[in-house]
């Protein structure tokens, strides 16, 4: 009975490595780590974490950057619900999301950087007409000591994320009844969403908020690139010290590892207060049963936002791809002087082993997780299950920040003499893998018409030929999709791939991120174009594959 | 307790993962060459530059056709993780199967393998086309940060401080360039004329922490404590009138000296999107090269200020836990013969100067090594003739500190 164990295994999976990880930060937090001759417990790596310069600040910018993205993103996202649901501009948001949702952190990233940069394309197309700027201006946007660059480019990347979890609950809700309802006792549209589906949406998509929180307030590449730098975000702080050649420093790394726990948990914290206090200011605005004001308001925001992210986030791609085919490029000319395939030729050849390592972790990944995730859903549904409590716990990979844990991973694998290969990596990308294909497959799996297997059954056919010939077929659509979630996942993940790959593992993320450094927009705009068109093949495929397969069934062709 | 575990397992793991074949003999060459053939060399080496990562993918090409080596290029953001790692495993007891076999260095990332002895050899030496670089006459290739090598490494490729600007920049109003400063008080006289258009990148970048080095020898008045160990002079008096200078810099820097680029290279992005007007590299023929990829306008020009720029040359070693020594001699050698010397310092190709005595070539040999000097943006070909010497490589680090405490966090 490998199905009976599937739930089990799936969360061992995800939980075993994490507390291993946290556990082997932890005991070197507190000096202990014989290999690297610390064998007594003491408090000097505190010291010495707390003797670093600008550590409190670090601190600080981690946690406000977190709090500050999830607001800014969590508001624009309600405020698209409430006034654009089943607009124009709704059906076109709806089907962009994949996309948007597809590209890569990093490549988000570098194009916020090339458009908002003092010499990028918005100031090059402002200037010198509006501007009178005949030379790049020296304004400090990108890498400001105050995070606002690293919080926009979070942002654009979180916005797309928490949508689709709205979008996913929402229909729980049934939200159209309770809008056309309270519009009866004369709400307008926008006001009236807000009062009676916004205070029972949240509780459906709190989960995905912590995670945002988490990841916001601990993420690594994103912070490399738009991140302050003196110093920089605390995440960013830790791995420099993990590759110090002063080895003592990894007893430093280990203490700061288990501060940026302490940092997401007080952000998550902190959210949890401002969730009670949110709580009872709406209660009192919905108490007092305003009908009309600040709709319009309400109205603008709701389209300008989401549709001011969406277009940096493309327009930022397109800035990508013309950096990489840019000759010399003077400021302030808004295109390029001459255009060249020079820098496509350069990087080709060193393309292909990054681009298949790429590939061939991101499908080991997802492939191990969609039949994970299938096995433990088959197991809920042919035991009659409800889904069981122990769901949070995929969220575990989600919430607890990567660094914390991934780094003791790092030090228990070396410790073992363990050689880095593409399968520890996928073994790594594994663990935020499953949690995103679950989540995706795990609605529509459940929502599947329990009367097709029970006609099935009835048929003759076993447990498994219904699954094999009746759920799964029907389910293809969704499968498909959540599969492009997961390889979209993987190519995505820049931290496991550096430090369980050690550095011999290269895929498109950590070429493009490493070449951050070397700051040639046009080498890093091959990369990052790269890097965010491979997850786009795999959304192509998932919409194209069904209606190829399905062309003369349109009901198995899976959502328009 | 799973940390006992662990230090139990460690030693098993590295039965299991093979008997450690003895050392290759570097002085019988023949063997090497045998013993090479099939082995796969993992290369750490710095890879913020795509030019010097498309020439060790073609070094990758030429040993795989020459000498039946797969040659892979391990990317490191800086050099110091390839060190840590070999440390690392020394400490977990992995002394025959390490992951590196070949890292790219100079500097205090030798003195810390050479002191902690995580290298193997001495073998350069014995390399045959080690004796083209013609140590007798010059001593640089055979001394690294003041210390001899003593065969540790081999010697690959040179670097010195050289200056470039934008001449339509720095022309203004008037058709006269005026003219680049040509010291570190006169640098400053010039960021305060130009604010912001100038910076240097973030210490502990190398560039950047060469720049320090430069400004302080030009600095202070007691240089001759910087080719002795930090620990034998007063650092804070030593180093007194270079924090007054940087602090009298930093208001009139790019972003005013609260950010700073991450490498060289990225300064050289600035100055390629106009926003700075004068920047300086470790790598020559850098700024020619950027020019005829576009990345620099036309007018840039590049100078050595009159009182000579800190100059050095860059090596390759090889872990004592190397379970590929012969491979990466093979490797290194290659990387000193002419044919890859003379691709190295191809401008179209990264422009890296050669390690070989050209002078001392045979003539047939000699010409691959012709600069281009067609290029404005090249350097006169007597440029380099001033060359101030690496101080201690224990400056740099505490430097790099000292650096760090100062200016991170206000």
């Amino acid at each position: 009975m490998m199905l009976r164990l599937a739930p089990v295994l799936l969360v061992a999976l995800l939980v075993v490595p994490i507390l291993a990880g946290l556990g082997m930060a932890l005991l070197p937090a507190f000096g202990y780590l014989p290999a690297l001759g610390g064998d007594s417990l003491s408090l000097a790596p505190w010291r010495a974490l707390f003797a670093e310069p600008g550590i409190w600040r670090s601190a600080t910018i981690s946690l406000a950057s977190g709090l500050l993205a999830t607001a800014i993103s969590l508001a624009v996202v309600l405020l698209y619900l409430a006034a654009a649901t089943g607009s124009r501009l709704d059906r076109w948001i709806r089907r962009l999301i994949s996309p948007l949702l597809s590209i890569p952190h990093a490549a988000a990233a570098f194009g916020l950087a090339f458009l908002i940069a003092p010499s990028g394309l918005v100031a090059r197309l402002a200037s010198p007409g509006l501007t009178g700027w005949e030379r790049p201006p020296d304004l400090l946007i990108v890498q400001d000591p105050w995070g606002l660059s690293l919080i926009a480019g979070l942002v654009i990347k979180e916005i797309p994320f928490l949508l689709l979890m709205s979008l996913a609950a929402l229909p729980q809700l049934d939200p159209e009844r309770r809008v056309a309802m309270a519009r009866s006792l004369g709400y307008r549209p926008a006001l009236a969403w807000w009062k009676v589906v916004a205070p029972s949406l949240y509780p459906l998509i709190r989960l995905p908020v912590y995670a945002v929180v988490a990841y916001a307030s601990s993420v690594v590449d994103v912070a490399m690139i738009l991140g302050p730098t003196l110093p920089p975000t605390l995440a960013v702080s830790i791995l420099g010290w993990f590759s110090d050649p002063d080895l003592d420093k990894r007893f430093l790394a280990s203490a700061g590892a288990i501060l940026q726990l302490g940092v997401t948990a007080t952000a998550l914290a902190i959210w949890w207060g401002l969730e009670r206090v949110a709580s009872r200011l709406m209660s009192l605005w919905i108490e007092r049963g305003g009908r009309r004001r600040g709709e319009v308001g309400l109205h603008v925001a709701g389209k300008l936002w989401i549709l001011l992210a969406t277009a940096i986030a493309f327009v930022g791609i397109a800035g990508l791809a013309i950096h990489s085919v840019a000759g010399f490029w003077r400021f302030p000319d808004a295109l390029p002087g001459s255009f060249t395939a020079a820098h496509w030729a350069r990087v080709l050849p060193s393309l292909a082993g990054p681009v298949a390592s790429t590939a061939l972790i991101a499908l080991c990944a997802t492939l191990l997780a969609m039949v994970l995730a299938l096995a433990a859903l088959e197991n809920e549904q042919r035991r009659g299950r409800h889904p069981s409590r122990a769901l949070w716990l995929l969220y575990l990979p989600l919430i607890v920040p990567q660094i914390a844990f991934l780094f003791g991973l790092a030090v228990v694998m070396e410790q073992l003499g363990t050689r880095p290969t593409h399968a520890l990596v996928a073994f790594g990308h594994l663990l935020f893998v499953l949690p995103y294909v679950f989540l995706s497959l795990s609605e529509a799996y459940r929502r599947f018409d329990p009367r097709w297997s029970q006609l099935a059954l009835t048929l003759g056919a076993s447990c498994n030929g219904t699954f094999w010939r009746v759920r799964l077929p029907m389910l293809l659509a969704p499968i498909l999709t959540a599969l492009a979630v997961g390889l979209a996942v993987s190519i995505g993940q820049y931290l496991p791939t550096q430090l369980l790959g050690g550095g011999r593992v290269t895929t498109v993320t950590t070429e493009a991120v490493s070449l951050a450094a070397g700051g040639n927009r046009r080498v890093i705009g091959v990369w990052a174009l790269v890097q965010a068109v491979l997850p786009l093949v795999g959304f192509i495929l998932a919409v194209g594959l069904p209606r190829l397969l399905w062309s003369r069934r349109r009901g198995m062709q899976g959502a328009p | 307790m799973p940390i006992r575990l662990l230090a139990a397992a460690a030693p098993v793991a590295l039965l299991l993962s093979g008997p450690a074949a003895a050392a290759p003999d570097p002085t019988n060459w023949e063997a090497v060459l045998d013993e090479a053939r099939g082995q796969t060399v993992y290369w750490y080496a710095w890879a913020g530059e795509q030019r010097t990562n498309d020439y060790i993918d073609w070094v990758a090409g030429r040993v795989e056709a020459q000498f039946d080596i797969a040659l892979t290029h391990v990317k490191v953001g800086d050099t110091a993780e390839a060190v840590s790692r070999v440390l690392a495993e020394k400490q977990a007891g992995n002394h025959d199967d390490g992951n590196v076999d070949l890292i790219w260095i100079n500097g205090e990332n030798f003195a810390t393998m050479k002191a902690n002895d995580l290298l193997f050899g001495p073998f350069a030496g014995s390399l045959p086309n080690f004796a083209l670089t013609h140590p007798e006459h010059n001593p640089e290739v055979v001394t690294d940060f003041t210390l001899p090598t003593e065969g540790y490494e081999s010697p690959w490729g040179r670097a010195q401080i050289t200056f470039y600007y934008d001449s339509h920049e720095l022309r203004g109003d008037s058709d006269e360039v005026a003219a680049p400063p040509q010291d570190i008080p006169a640098l400053l006289e010039w960021a305060e004329a130009n604010p912001g258009r100038f910076t240097y990148p973030r210490i502990p970048d190398f560039t950047g922490s060469t720049f320090l080095k430069q400004a302080l020898i030009e600095l202070t008045d007691e240089e001759q404590a910087l080719y002795a160990p930090v620990e034998e002079s007063d650092f804070a008096a030593v180093t007194a009138p270079l924090w007054d200078y940087l602090d009298a810099l930093h208001p009139h820097l790019w972003r005013s000296g609260r950010l700073f680029p991450a490498t060289g290279p990225e300064m050289r992005s600035l100055m390629g999107s106009g926003e700075l007007a004068l920047a300086f590299t470790f790598t020559p023929s850098e700024p020619a090269a950027a020019v005829a990829d576009f990345e620099l306008p036309e007018s840039t020009r590049s100078y050595v200020p009159k009182g000579g720029t800190l100059g050095n040359v860059h090596f390759v070693a090889i872990p004592f836990n190397s379970p590929h020594k012969a491979g990466a001699m093979v490797v290194a050698d290659f990387l000193l013969s002419p044919e890859a010397q003379a691709h190295k310092q191809d401008l179209a190709v990264w422009g890296d100067h050669t390690v070989l005595d050209v002078a001392r070539l045979d003539d047939e040999t000699r010409a691959l090594f012709a600069l281009d000097e067609s290029n404005p943006a090249m350097l006169p070909p007597d440029a380099l003739q001033q060359t101030l010497p690496e101080p201690h490589p224990s400056w740099m680090t505490a430097l790099q500190d000292a650096w760090q405490a100062r200016y991170i966090g206000n």
